[in-house]
């Protein structure tokens, strides 16, 4: 009983009807529950009609099961699935623009970017926009590092999780 | 020619086509009020009245509650029309009432035209948005070739799994809209649209779960061991109607039985093994119960506050076993040792096979029964009517069968401790969401659904007030319901707090202001009278009952003593066996 008090980041999949009003009905669920959503990411699965998500919450164990047979529950729903953290490749994509004034600037980033095989997307006289894919702890990393340069914007597509194969 | 005879595909309307959808249903009846964006509905079922009947009741509420208690004492799928913005916004108690309680029943409301959506046009409202938490499932159709599939899907999912309502908007221009349609037999609607995949996957919103057989062989061989066991009996038994199987179980088991409010009639009230209601206004052999078995079965019961109080110390020395249609409800206020998914009526049937020597329990028996299972109310002081003087007599002059729907308050809690309520369906009453105003609709929909049996409606004088508007739907309908109010001028439970915890301080519950019910029921064209005591009271209920042929309803208004008080009571979040009033 004392296990499932502790707060553990989840990451639970869900699939559903591609179809008008699907979004809102999961995360009011979340929020009617009293859940806060880390991070959400959804797209369109093999098949169009089906849109999935990958959705990570802070819960103690008793909560998270609660929440996923509550949202078995919704109609549109086709399943619903803990993924346990060691059979999770858990990525997600972060997009910065960085003050880049002069050449040291830009060849600094450029080898921080190397070393976490991310990508220059785009360079003008005093920014660089980069991007780069990978767990929170990847990207956090990647974005303290290029915080001294000065970040101009940031974005994040949030977490998205798929179940690691069998060996 | 009878289109419903007809096999092939005809071009519709979308208001046609939803009538037509209805009667694939076997729906013969639904409560509503019109209104603009819903007129091309009423145009089809003006053409439609020998098929379908249509009860106008004073307000939205009243329809929404009329076709809950429609649903609750027939079984069936409730229907209830209203048009948008504020005819939609006023069914959102009833839904959320229905939501609380499990009760199947299937909301149709009209919206502005596609075109005017999302641009505050008259009367326009987001009732999908709105009702989102408080359904079961809701749609907005926007798309005539989706409706039919659309209103079949919303029926079996109001109807199966753990019941529930479901809303379906419909936009004004797709109920003028035309396209195809075929009559499609209800069995065959799980082989149509997006109910293919929901049946494929045994989605539960439309399947009750396969019970694990391992579960219930466990379950066997702890009820074969438990020395002092406890069956509780929840509303779950009633919207199964397994209230034969669970009888059995309690007679093979020897076990006492505590009832939930929502399980009221699913378990006979008369019955030597029952204790009666178990919670904050639970029976003293039901609580002290519930404190010492050693297992507690809780069949359809979601352990609400109402029940367990304070949950970290309900049933201690009990391993809880819980048997439930819905996966979300284990677990999900108190911890179980044990517990199986899936429908009642399945699981104590197979339950019941498996049990092989009936029990003998008389020393726990014993032990329960020493404490009071009736709440002795005090003698009649100066004459004044007492509540279980208006109970006794209502229960000794109306017929056995008599269905009592309630509002919410003190005459609810008295209603359902004093009635011998013995089928499920007998007892409507908003346990759930708590509804004051509920009982007059709900009464309406109980009669019409049961149009042979006598219907009793038990309200007080704050909830009577909320929603007596319907006593106009009552005298047209020609409905001979019998409303008993229990008049104590003032909001009889928030008084009793107020008494007991927040030191006599009346804060706005005293209701010392007309009208005066009697009069105002004649004015609506009903019987009615005043009443100071018993006898009168006699002659009165009397009086009802054998005129009950004329369709004309009855309002009797009891006048008791201000100070009288629910009991036993045990404090929110208090210890079950706690009892703040014995």
């Amino acid at each position: 009983m004392a296990d499932d008090k502790e707060l553990k980041r989840y990451t639970i999949i869900t699939a559903m009807d591609n179809v008008a009003g699907v979004l809102s009905q999961v995360t009011h669920l979340f929020s009617r529950k009293g859940f806060n959503i880390e991070t959400i990411a959804a797209g369109w699965t093999t098949d169009q009609k089906v849109t999935r998500f990958t959705i990570e919450i802070f819960s103690d164990e008793a909560k998270v099961n609660l929440l996923c047979n509550q949202l078995r529950k919704l109609v549109p729903i086709h399943y619903v699935e803990i993924l346990p953290p060691e059979k999770a490749i858990r990525r997600e994509l972060m997009l910065v623009r960085v003050h880049a004034a002069d050449k040291a600037a830009r060849n600094e980033i450029i080898q921080i970017a190397n070393i976490f095989r991310g990508s220059v997307i785009d360079i003008t006289k005093d920014s660089m926009t980069l991007s780069v894919i990978g767990d929170e702890q990847k990207t956090e990393a990647f974005e303290s590092l290029l915080k001294e340069f000065g970040i101009i914007e940031l974005a994040r597509t949030g977490i998205v999780a798929i179940e690691r194969g069998e060996l | 020619m009878n289109m419903l005879n007809s096999k092939s595909k005809i071009k519709a309307n979308g208001s046609d086509i939803l009538l037509n959808c209805l009667l694939e249903q076997g729906v013969d009846t639904i409560f509503g009020y019109p209104g603009g964006a819903i007129l091309n509905v009423y145009d089809a079922l003006y053409k439609r009245q020998k098929e379908i009947r249509h009860i106008l009741t004073a307000h939205e509420q009243g329809a929404s509650h009329a076709a809950d208690g429609y649903a609750r004492s027939t079984g069936k799928v409730g229907v209830c029309f209203a048009t948008s913005g504020p005819g939609a916004t006023n069914l959102t108690t009833g839904v959320a009432t229905a939501y609380m309680d499990s009760s199947p029943v299937v909301f149709i409301t009209c919206n502005v035209n596609t075109d005017l959506i999302g641009r505050d046009s008259f009367q326009e409202v987001d009732i999908t948005g709105v009702t989102l938490p408080i359904t079961k499932c809701n749609y907005s159709v926007s798309d005539i070739t989706k409706l039919a599939d659309t209103i079949r899907e919303g029926f079996a999912v109001a109807r199966s799994g753990r019941p529930g309502p479901v809303l379906i908007d419909i936009q004004k221009n797709v109920t003028a809209a035309e396209t195809d349609y075929e009559f499609l037999p209800l069995d065959q609607h799980f082989s149509h649209g997006r109910l293919v995949r929901l049946q494929k996957t045994f989605h539960p919103s439309v399947s009750s779960p396969e019970p694990d057989l391992e579960a219930i062989d466990k379950l066997a061989d702890m009820l074969e061991k438990a020395e002092r066991p406890l069956l509780v009996c929840g509303g779950g038994v009633v919207r199964s109607r397994a209230e034969k199987e669970f009888r059995k179980l309690a007679e093979y088991l020897d076990s006492p039985v505590a009832i939930t409010v929502m399980g009221g009639g699913a378990y006979s009230g008369s019955d030597p093994l029952k204790t009666g209601m178990i919670g904050m206004h639970g029976s003293q052999a039901s609580n002290m119960a519930c404190d010492a078995c050693d297992l507690l079965l809780a069949v359809g019961c979601r352990f609400s506050d109402r029940v367990t109080l304070n949950p970290s110390t309900f049933a201690l020395k009990a391993k809880i076993v819980q048997i439930d249609i819905d996966a979300s409800e284990i677990d999900k206020n108190v911890k179980t040792a044990h517990h199986i998914i899936g429908d009642a009526k399945r699981i104590l049937t197979l339950l019941l096979d498996r049990l092989k020597t009936k029990k003998d329990h008389s020393d726990w028996k014993s032990y329960v029964f020493s404490f009071k299972v009736e709440t002795e109310y005090d003698d009649p002081q100066d004459g004044v009517l007492t509540p279980k003087q208006v109970l006794s007599t209502a229960a000794e002059i109306l017929p056995e069968d008599t269905i009592v729907t309630t509002d919410v308050g003190q005459h609810q809690m008295w209603a359902i401790q004093h009635f011998k309520f013995s089928y499920p369906g007998q007892l409507i009453t908003s346990g759930g969401f708590g509804t004051m105003g509920f009982g007059l609709g709900a009464a309406i929909g109980a009669q019409i659904g049961n149009p042979e049996k006598s219907v009793l409606h038990v309200t007080g004088d704050g909830s009577f007030r909320m929603n007596c508007n319907e006593l106009c739907t009552e005298q047209y309908y020609k409905l001979p319901i019998i409303t008993l109010v229990f008049n104590n001028s003032c909001l009889g439970m928030v008084r009793q707090w107020q008494h007991l915890i927040y030191h006599e301080r009346y804060s706005q519950t005293t209701l010392d202001r007309g009208p005066d019910f009697a009069a105002l029921a004649q004015a609506y064209g009903l019987n009615a009278c005043r009443i100071e005591d018993v006898d009168s009271l006699r002659k009165a209920l009397t009086e009802a009952v054998n005129s009950r042929s004329s369709g004309k309803g009855w309002v009797i208004d009891c006048h008791i003593d201000i100070d009288e008080m629910v009991r036993p009571m045990v404090g929110g979040n208090s210890h079950i066996a706690n009892f703040m009033l014995d």
